[in-house]
């Protein structure tokens, strides 16, 4: 396993927020993790990302577990790449230093030696003419793709995407979801928390379906949209579904 | 298309006249209050002896040169102080904001200090550093009012300017920082790269009020010594037995921080309505 979510447990004060989560993902497999607001699928990936800690339970990536407390951080991250729901750009700097910030920082690589890799990141995902830009000169869509640039550029193992088209406008969400697919193509370890059904039952190589804290039902997607056992997957599915 | 010729539309057309209109009130009843100060003033019975021991023409003449001169050292005290505030002030900040436990009394620091200079008048922090430490003996040149004066109102300024600049840290959103972490920066590189450019671009038209605060202040520095404008004026005074040098003194004041504060104020405006 590429990655091992073992009994996960996290509270926020009294509120039990992550209760018993258990979930393995394979090299080069897609999971979607869905579920109504405050299920917690963004405690899981920001946890997954160590910027939340654990109260119990491990995480195993590649057979080590990242969520010993003493753990320094700074390493594991540069290894799990994570894009928010809000892009979370950086205003002060153009699209092309967002991107470049974290290798010069991290892998103390210069702007020139950093360019090739980079523009040809930018060009593959329709950015070539936009690196130059500040985030608030670019689209909605174009700031979450640079995001995902910018995450890529660290050269993850795995991408962690959490509700990234949700800010968007509806004819922007199409470019988004195909940067998703081409890097599932491409064989990159993902795993979405998304409100997308239709692209997680068609993309997803496993679905997961969270409430209050506890994956209750987990399988195939045509399992879990198609013939989904548990009443509150049932009655969540039929609640999203008819909405589209 | 009636109203839409030459591009100019009725509303616009309707506003250039409700413009113009309201200039014309402004200015006229501008006028009418000046002119009223001008001709009624003189009539008050002590205007003649006001006239001659704050407004004095002979006077005014006789004391510019050296007060505008006593003002570069004004000048020459700010220019020095300045950079040191913001260094200093930057350096509190961050101080307070230190996570790493071993670092703790550092913050502990930084906390008691903005405490205790913001809590003591500015004139009492430059009179006892002023006449105090000079008071120890010291050889010269670390006898110098100029050295103590400057630290002390760099002492109290940066406590200030320090607040300013935390204010700043706090406003940048949390998921900045988190998004520079989880890219795999360290913390310290999470606040150089990407909080602190934001930060101190927002404090920026704050900081400029403090500026401006501090031109005033080194006046306070006449109280130890160093003769600039305000001890000069003060000089001058007692010399000539009128007070116009003092209005002179305000008047070479106004002429700098008067467009530092419209400069400020632009400034705080600008960000507002960049920010709604
Ligand atoms: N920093 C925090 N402090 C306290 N409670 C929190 C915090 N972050 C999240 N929570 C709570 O944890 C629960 C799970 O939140 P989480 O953001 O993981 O849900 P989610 O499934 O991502 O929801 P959404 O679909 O709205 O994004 C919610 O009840 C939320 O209120
Ligand atoms: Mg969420």
């Amino acid at each position: 396993m590429k990655l091992r979510l073992e009994n996960l447990r996290k509270s926020f004060g009294d509120t039990l927020v992550l209760d018993d989560i258990s979930l393995d993902v394979a090299e080069g497999q897609m999971v979607c993790l869905i579920g109504a607001s405050g299920s917690g699928k963004s405690t899981i990936l920001r946890c997954i990302n160590l910027l939340e800690p654990l109260d119990d339970g491990a995480i195993w990536l590649d057979g080590q577990d990242i969520a010993a407390p003493a753990l320094d951080p700074q390493p594991i991250r540069q290894r799990i790449g994570i894009v928010f729901q809000s892009f979370n750009l950086f205003p002060h700097m153009t699209a092309a230093e967002n991107v470049m910030l974290a290798p010069r920082r991290v892998h103390g690589k210069s702007r020139d030696a950093l360019l090739p890799e980079v523009s040809a990141l930018f060009e593959r995902f329709g950015l070539g003419d936009r690196m130059d830009h500040y985030p608030d000169q670019l689209s909605g869509g174009q700031q979450q793709r640079v995001a995902i640039v910018r995450a890529l550029a660290m050269n993850p193992e795995i991408m962690l995407f959490d509700e990234i088209t949700s800010a968007l406008d509806p004819e922007l969400v199409g470019e988004v979801l195909e940067v998703l697919t081409t890097l599932k193509r491409e064989g990159m370890t993902m795993i979405l928390a998304t409100h997308e059904m239709d692209f997680a039952q068609s993309v997803a190589d496993h679905v997961c379906f969270l409430d209050r804290g506890r994956i209750i039902e987990q399988g195939h997607p045509d399992k879990i949209f198609d013939a989904p056992t548990q009443p509150r997957t049932q009655d969540f599915l039929s609640r999203v579904l008819r909405r589209r | 298309m009636a109203g839409n010729q030459g591009g100019v539309t009725r509303r616009q057309e309707y506003e250039k006249r409700l413009r113009r209109r309201s200039l014309f009130v402004a200015a006229s009843s501008t006028l009418a209050v000046l002119l009223a100060i001008v001709v009624l003033v003189p009539r008050a019975p002590g205007w003649e002896r006001v006239q001659q021991s704050f407004f004095n023409a002979e006077v005014i003449a006789k004391t510019f040169p050296k007060l505008l001169n006593a003002f570069l050292l004004d000048v020459a005290i700010f220019a020095w102080s300045a950079p040191l505030i913001a260094v200093l002030g930057l350096a509190i900040a961050l101080a307070r904001d230190v996570r790493n436990p071993v670092l703790y009394p550092l913050r502990l620091f930084g906390i008691v200090y903005t405490d205790i200079f913001r809590g003591v008048p500015v004139v009492l922090v430059v009179y006892l550093i002023g006449f105090g430490i000079p008071g120890l003996g010291l050889p010269r040149p670390w006898n110098s009012p100029y050295i103590w004066g400057t630290l002390a109102l760099v002492l109290t300024y940066a406590a200030y300017v320090a607040e300013i600049f935390r204010s700043g840290i706090e406003s940048v959103h949390a998921s900045q920082r988190n998004a520079a972490l989880s890219l795999g920066l360290s913390g310290a590189d999470a606040m150089r790269f990407v909080v602190l450019p934001q930060a101190i671009r927002r404090v920026i038209p704050a900081q400029m009020n403090m500026l401006i605060a501090l031109q005033k202040d080194v006046a306070l520095l006449s109280f130890i010594g160093p003769v600039e404008i305000f001890r000069q004026a003060g000089v001058f005074k007692s010399l000539l037995a009128n007070f116009t040098p003092y209005v002179v003194a305000a008047a070479i004041f106004l002429v700098v921080t008067v467009p530092a504060t419209r400069l400020a104020d632009h400034l705080i405006a600008k960000q507002n309505r960049a920010r709604t």
